[in-house]
């Protein structure tokens, strides 16, 4: 046996990180489930409330619940449109990006651009493009005859966000579909000339298995990073017209910081955070299975390992 | 089924070659016969991969044709040469099963459905995967999965040849040996020309009928394993071919007596005067060198390694190092040993070129 030195010291390379996650994450998280578990009358009184702020949340019927399960709606929708855009898009993208040659560092670059400008100036600079006075974008619409309106019409700001964020994040599913299209061998390329395949075929028996574990990455970051939107639609169309662009992030600093409603911010928050904890979680482990998987099986089965450790427990 | 013509075949990365160095594979001329083993030894980065490359089209050679029968098919694009290529990794389509691998080739071609599976079945038949069939091909075995990769090739009737680069590299050295066997026999069965690329000198002999020594990007030498190793036309193959290699001293050669540092030794043949040529050598394989205390050069002992069923003797001659295989029961000689090479497998180089002496 090798004989461990025990020395307390050990705790002060230990204690910083403690105490930063205590102040950065412990505390303000245990703040907001206080606040979801009381209620105010002003003047800092709190009082016990239990877990009505969350029946409340919970149930359509009342106006929170309503508004929460529109905001909800909304940005799953927004989530689901991003994805489906973005991730296809991405990966033609990066079936169109060269592989070898100078031509390979300037069209990283060029791709990666869009990614290096920080959310709020992304915003202004849509929010200025799209106006149909003085914006390029939007005043070429309107030239167009086309009923573009950003602020006044739900499409016209529906479709800006989403157009936003694709070309905000594209790049970033197509520089990872790149890396895994690199990483393909070869091999598979000249075996696949060799059996007569076509270029559909060879894309879909040997590029997309070969870019599953990368692609699950991909899907997962741009549905947190979509599903917790914010900056875009604040700037630009400031969650209208209406509520058309309030999404949940958006909502939630309407109750918290708009209404101050302290109990209703509290509860939506912790929900909201548990709905990013569960997909992180279900990403996991698809991610793990697929690592592990020793492949003999079919799909069915592999979904069911899946789930085996909710079956399990029950 | 063909038979395919390397017409002066060259090949140069870099585009316009200036000198012969600019060659990745210098110029060759080589006929494939319908039928046969082909192996293409030589160490790594020699070229043979590259030659390969260009057989089964995935390089275009920048100078020659490429013939299979009497088509000229230097510039046809891969999927209508008919080859097979099997490579130095298993590539399977991880998607499929067994059996959709193995129909992949045929289905691309538009082969009706009720010839796909009797292929298919013969094929797996073949290559004993007929019980891995409907399983996932990912799953399996490095050896399964390099036999699907053959199948992919073999279930095209129409198939031209089978091109292996490498294919036990990545193999068990348990299962080497059978999937050689296998090899063998699907060679024996379907009368294809078979081309096989290794570095591995007892692959290319056990395989092929003709093994093909490469060098730098040339052919040094083609010829049957028996001839590689009795006659190896370049001091190359005297050395890369046998373990160990050939013997080679440099010497002093004049009719049918080569002189190594002062010491006489008989030659098979009569050679002429080569004493003004440059680098001139004499090579002997360990087998033909003798170790006696009879007629010989003197030479100082340095050790001896038992290789199981043989051994092997270092000894020195005149600051040289010879390899020379000695009997189990050799004991030593005492302080006197002398060599003695057998005269008519003892070889004249030239220019690390075999000279053909007249036989005395």
């Amino acid at each position: 046996m090798i004989d461990k030195p025990i020395n307390n010291r050990a705790w002060l390379f230990v204690v910083p990180v403690l105490a930063f996650v205590l102040f950065s994450s412990i505390i303000p998280v245990m703040t907001v489930v206080n606040y979801s578990l009381q209620d105010t009358m002003g003047e800092n009184n709190f009082f016990w409330n239990g877990d009505s702020w969350f029946r409340d949340l919970l149930n359509p019927a009342t106006t929170i619940g309503a508004r929460f399960n529109d905001a909800l709606f909304r940005t799953l929708a927004f989530s689901f449109v991003c994805l489906l855009v973005e991730v296809p898009l991405g990966i033609a993208i990066a079936l169109c990006v060269p592989r070898r040659g100078w031509s390979v560092g300037i069209s990283l670059v060029i791709i990666a651009l869009p990614m290096l400008i920080p959310w709020n100036v992304v915003g202004t600079i849509w929010q200025i493009f799209t106006r149909e006075d003085i914006g390029l974008f939007g005043a070429a619409l309107t030239g167009l005859g086309l009923h573009y309106n950003v602020t006044q019409d739900a499409v016209s700001a529906w479709v800006t966000i989403v157009v936003i964020d694709v070309w905000h994040w594209t790049p970033l599913v197509i520089l990872l579909s790149y890396a895994g299209l690199r990483a393909i061998p070869d091999a598979y390329y000249q075996a696949a000339r060799i059996d007569g395949a076509s270029r559909w075929a060879v894309f879909a028996n040997i590029e997309l298995p070969k870019l599953q574990k990368v692609l699950v990455i991909a899907v997962l970051l741009r549905f947190m990073q979509t599903f917790m939107i914010y900056t875009e639609p604040f700037v630009v169309t400031g969650g209208g017209p209406g509520s058309a662009t309030t999404f949940l992030s958006i909502d939630l600093d309407k109750v918290a910081l708009g209404q101050v409603d302290l109990g209703n911010a509290a509860a939506m928050s912790l929900v909201y955070y548990l709905i990013t904890l569960t997909v992180c979680w279900v990403f996991f482990t698809i991610m793990t299975q697929l690592d592990r998987r020793r492949d003999v099986r079919c799909v069915p089965e592999s979904l069911r390992d899946l789930f085996s450790p909710l079956t399990s427990c029950c | 089924m063909a038979r395919i013509t390397l017409d002066h075949i060259a090949h140069s990365y870099s585009g316009n070659p200036r000198s012969e160095e600019d060659y990745q594979l210098k110029p060759l001329h080589h006929i494939w016969e319908q039928g046969a083993a082909y192996a293409l030894l030589g160490p790594s980065g020699c070229g043979k991969t590259t030659l390969l490359n260009i057989i089964s089209g995935l390089v275009i050679p920048s100078e020659g044709r490429l013939l299979f029968d009497n088509v000229d098919v230097t510039r046809l694009p891969t999927e209508e040469r008919n080859i097979a290529q099997v490579f130095q990794f298993p590539v399977i389509y991880d998607t499929m099963t067994v059996a959709e691998n193995l129909a992949f080739p045929l289905k691309n071609r538009r082969t009706p459905t009720a010839l796909v599976k009797q292929r298919v079945a013969e094929i797996a038949q073949m290559l004993d995967l007929t019980k891995d069939l409907s399983r996932r091909a990912r799953g399996l075995t490095a050896d399964a999965k390099q036999k699907i990769s053959l199948g992919r090739g073999l279930v095209r009737a129409d198939v031209s040849a089978v091109l292996f680069d490498e294919p036990l590299t990545v193999i068990d050295p348990a299962l080497k040996w059978e999937l050689r066997s296998k090899l063998k026999a699907v060679h024996r069965a379907l009368d294809l020309l078979m081309i096989y690329v290794t570095h591995d000198q007892t692959e290319a002999l056990t395989f092929a009928d003709k093994v093909v020594v490469m060098n730098d990007g040339r052919a040094v030498q083609i010829g049957t394993p028996a001839e590689l190793f009795e006659r190896p036309e370049h001091t190359f193959v005297g050395y890369f071919i046998g373990s160990p290699g050939m013997n080679l001293l440099p010497a002093k050669v004049a009719g049918v007596r080569a002189m190594v540092d002062g010491h006489a030794f008989d030659l098979g043949a009569t050679y002429p005067d080569l004493r003004g040529a440059a680098n001139v050598q004499i090579g002997v394989r360990p087998e033909f060198v003798e170790l006696t205390s009879g007629a010989g050069a003197p030479v100082q002992m340095l050790g001896i390694s038992d290789l199981g069923r043989r051994r092997l003797a270092t000894v020195d001659l005149a600051g040289r190092s010879l390899v020379a295989t000695v009997p189990a029961s050799f004991k030593g000689l005492g302080d006197q040993v002398n060599v003695a090479f057998d005269p008519a497998n003892t070889h004249v180089y030239v220019d690390e070129r075999r000279v053909q002496g007249v036989a005395a």
